[in-house]
């Protein structure tokens, strides 16, 4: 199941300045705390601890497990080169992540938007971002709430296949909504 | 350790994430970028680059080495081979001058590292071999572990010297690599010396690192991460690791690039849900945009007078290079007109040329752009180079490239006549940035 847990971000900063032993520091008490920001841009993945819903038997599943659990397993708009327009066979795709929205207004979806490699990448980040906007006005005009959507490109960043062929260029061209609990 | 720990803690303050690790580095780093030269000029100027003095075999740091092979990666020169010199002389009076001539080298650079006042000092001289005239001579105070920086100091001089360029031997790269197999990548930002050598990862992270840009002053890094699920800009200063989260807004924070004076960042937002150029004040946090536009504005780069920013749209239905004031007083005006893709501008030190990515021949390459006569010249024949970014003194543009399906980095002279590349042990690696000249 793709629920965000609370994934410990661990980055590892190394310092230029010369030192004869590696270092741990330890987070403080105020760093254990749930991550808030004033600007919320990092607030997602943080300190949320969600994520059970695929540990149960499915006889113990609600209703909207179930419907979760449909949703992942299609949750991703392909697309044509340097376009971002929806692609028809994946409109019903779409539909049904917006039906599952409509249903339960807490729910909350975050569109990942990606490009294939070609091009330059901060340009790739406009294009995957301009992808996932697409999907957010197509779930918006089926009734999805404005604050249910959050949307990130990846840009080429995150290639869902290696390769520098077509065949890889066409996994890679992609929204992936990600229903979060 | 306890400065250290003081500062990390500061950080976490400024940062807030669930877990932080900070590693300081245990001693100089190993790990190397090599170099191969894979397109050389036949016309580069022989020079004898002759062992310096008090430098025995087990010299940590071979001085000579390194000013050798310094000058034979700027593509300009041929130092002569170790085994054919039938002499060492370490200062001018002991050369033969005639010995060199037969030698066919036109210049020789000898010296010797000797115990000074203050500790040790390099003193080195220049000569051309068939006058005998005297180029150079300097004396350069230098202790064991600032050895290799000295070499570097004289490769600097004797490039001037010779060519009228100042040298960029002194200078680093900082480039992003990526490890692993998609999607479970690793991501690294790292800084390495202009020749490859002391990699020292400054940032590591399980999600993307991008858009390196060195502070004019060459002691930050601003740079994209993507370690909160969403992308923000950091500014990290290099000597103590300290950084800075300086913008993190609502969906896309991307392309930071410093304003001449350090003061601001152009950066490219996504607040109405489409790219736009913005500035932001560093001190004070003001935030001011620059293009109103439905298409995609970004990739910024600072006019050197500071009043003017070329960037990357697609407002006329593909990436062309625009440039826009500062001011508002004017509309956007394009740039770039040849070839279907422009993106990436990147300007030369002297202000008169843009390196670019451009679509050439189906290809992504790199390309220069001449600013008053509107020439592109493409300077290189892959088919995904990318990311081109200027040395300090405009003779090589470092750029990422792909080789045996790799991410890898190359360089290429300015001119295009001179090619190399930079590989590296692990990985992918992407967006190289050359630093300024450092301060000494």
């Amino acid at each position: 199941m793709k629920f965000i847990h609370g994934i410990a971000v661990t980055v590892l900063v190394v310092s230029l300045a010369a030192c004869t032993k590696p270092t741990q520091v330890q987070p403080d008490a105020g760093a254990q705390a749930p991550a808030t920001t004033t600007e919320g841009a990092t607030t997602s993945g943080l300190g949320n601890t969600a994520g059970t819903a695929g540990s149960g038997s499915a006889a113990a599943m609600t209703a909207q497990q179930q419907a979760l659990a449909a949703l992942e397993a299609k949750n991703t708009v392909y697309f044509t080169f340097d376009s971002s327009e929806i692609p028809s066979e994946y409109l019903p795709v779409v539909a049904a992540h917006a039906a599952y929205l409509t249903k339960y207004p807490a729910a909350h979806i975050r569109l990942e938007g990606h490009t294939d490699e070609r091009g330059s990448r901060e340009y790739n980040i406009g294009l995957g971002e301009r992808r996932a906007q697409t999907v957010r006005k197509a779930l918006m005009l089926q009734g999805v709430a404005d604050a249910q959507i959050t949307t990130v490109s990846y840009g080429e960043e995150r290639p869902a296949a290696e390769g520098h062929d077509e065949a890889a260029y066409a996994q890679n061209r992609r929204v992936v909504m990600v229903q979060v609990q | 350790m306890k400065p250290e720990s003081v500062h990390s803690r500061s950080l976490l303050r400024r940062v807030p994430l669930l877990a932080w690790l900070v590693v300081l580095l245990a001693g100089p780093a190993h790990a190397q970028l090599r170099l191969d030269i894979t397109q050389g000029v036949r016309d580069a100027v022989p020079i004898a680059v002759v062992p310096f003095g008090g430098q025995d075999a087990s010299a940590a740091t071979d001085v000579a080495a390194i000013v050798a092979n310094d000058l034979k990666l700027s593509g300009r020169f041929a130092p002569l081979d170790r085994a054919d010199m039938v002499t060492r002389p370490t200062n001018g009076a002991a050369i033969r001058f005639q010995d060199w001539r037969l030698l066919k080298s036109d210049f020789i650079v000898v010296g010797r590292v000797e115990p000074d006042a203050a500790g040790q000092a390099v003193s080195f001289e220049l000569f051309n071999v068939q006058t005998g005239q005297p180029l150079l001579t300097q004396s350069i105070p230098a202790n064991e572990r600032g050895m290799r920086a000295a070499a570097h100091r004289i490769s600097d001089v004797v490039f001037e010297r010779l060519t009228g360029i100042p040298g960029a031997f002194s200078t680093r790269i900082a480039y992003v690599s990526a490890e692993g197999k998609a999607p479970a990548q690793r991501y690294k930002l790292v800084v390495a010396d202009a020749d490859g050598y002391g990699q020292r990862t400054i940032l590591e992270s399980p999600e993307p690192i991008m858009s390196p840009a060195w502070s004019p002053d060459g002691q930050s890094l601003a740079y994209v991460s993507f370690e909160g699920k969403a992308s923000a800009i950091y500014v990290q200063r290099l000597g103590t690791g300290e950084r800075r989260r300086v913008s993190a807004r609502a969906g896309i924070n991307g392309a930071p690039a410093w304003s001449p004076d350090g003061t601001r960042l152009a950066i490219t937002l996504s607040r109405d849900g489409n790219l736009d150029l913005y500035t932001l004040d560093l001190a004070t946090q003001v935030l001011t945009r620059i293009t109103h536009d439905e298409a995609i504005d970004t990739e910024p780069e600072w006019s050197r007078d500071g009043t003017s920013l070329y960037f990357t749209s697609d407002r006329s239905g593909n990436a062309q290079v625009y440039q826009v004031p500062l001011d508002g007083a004017r509309e956007p005006k394009r740039v770039t007109f040849t070839n279907a893709y422009n993106a990436r501008p990147r300007l030369a030190p002297d202000g008169e040329s843009l390196a670019l990515v451009t679509l050439d021949r189906g290809g992504y390459r790199i390309a220069t752009f001449d600013l008053k006569t509107r020439n592109l010249r493409v300077l290189t024949d892959s088919t995904q180079d990318e990311s081109p970014s200027f040395a300090p003194n405009g003779a090589m543009i470092i750029y990422a490239t792909q080789a045996g399906g790799h991410g890898s980095l190359a360089t290429v002279s300015s001119d295009g006549r001179f090619q190399q590349r930079l590989s590296s042990e692990h990985g992918d690696v992407r967006e190289p940035v050359w630093s300024p000249f450092p301060r000494h």
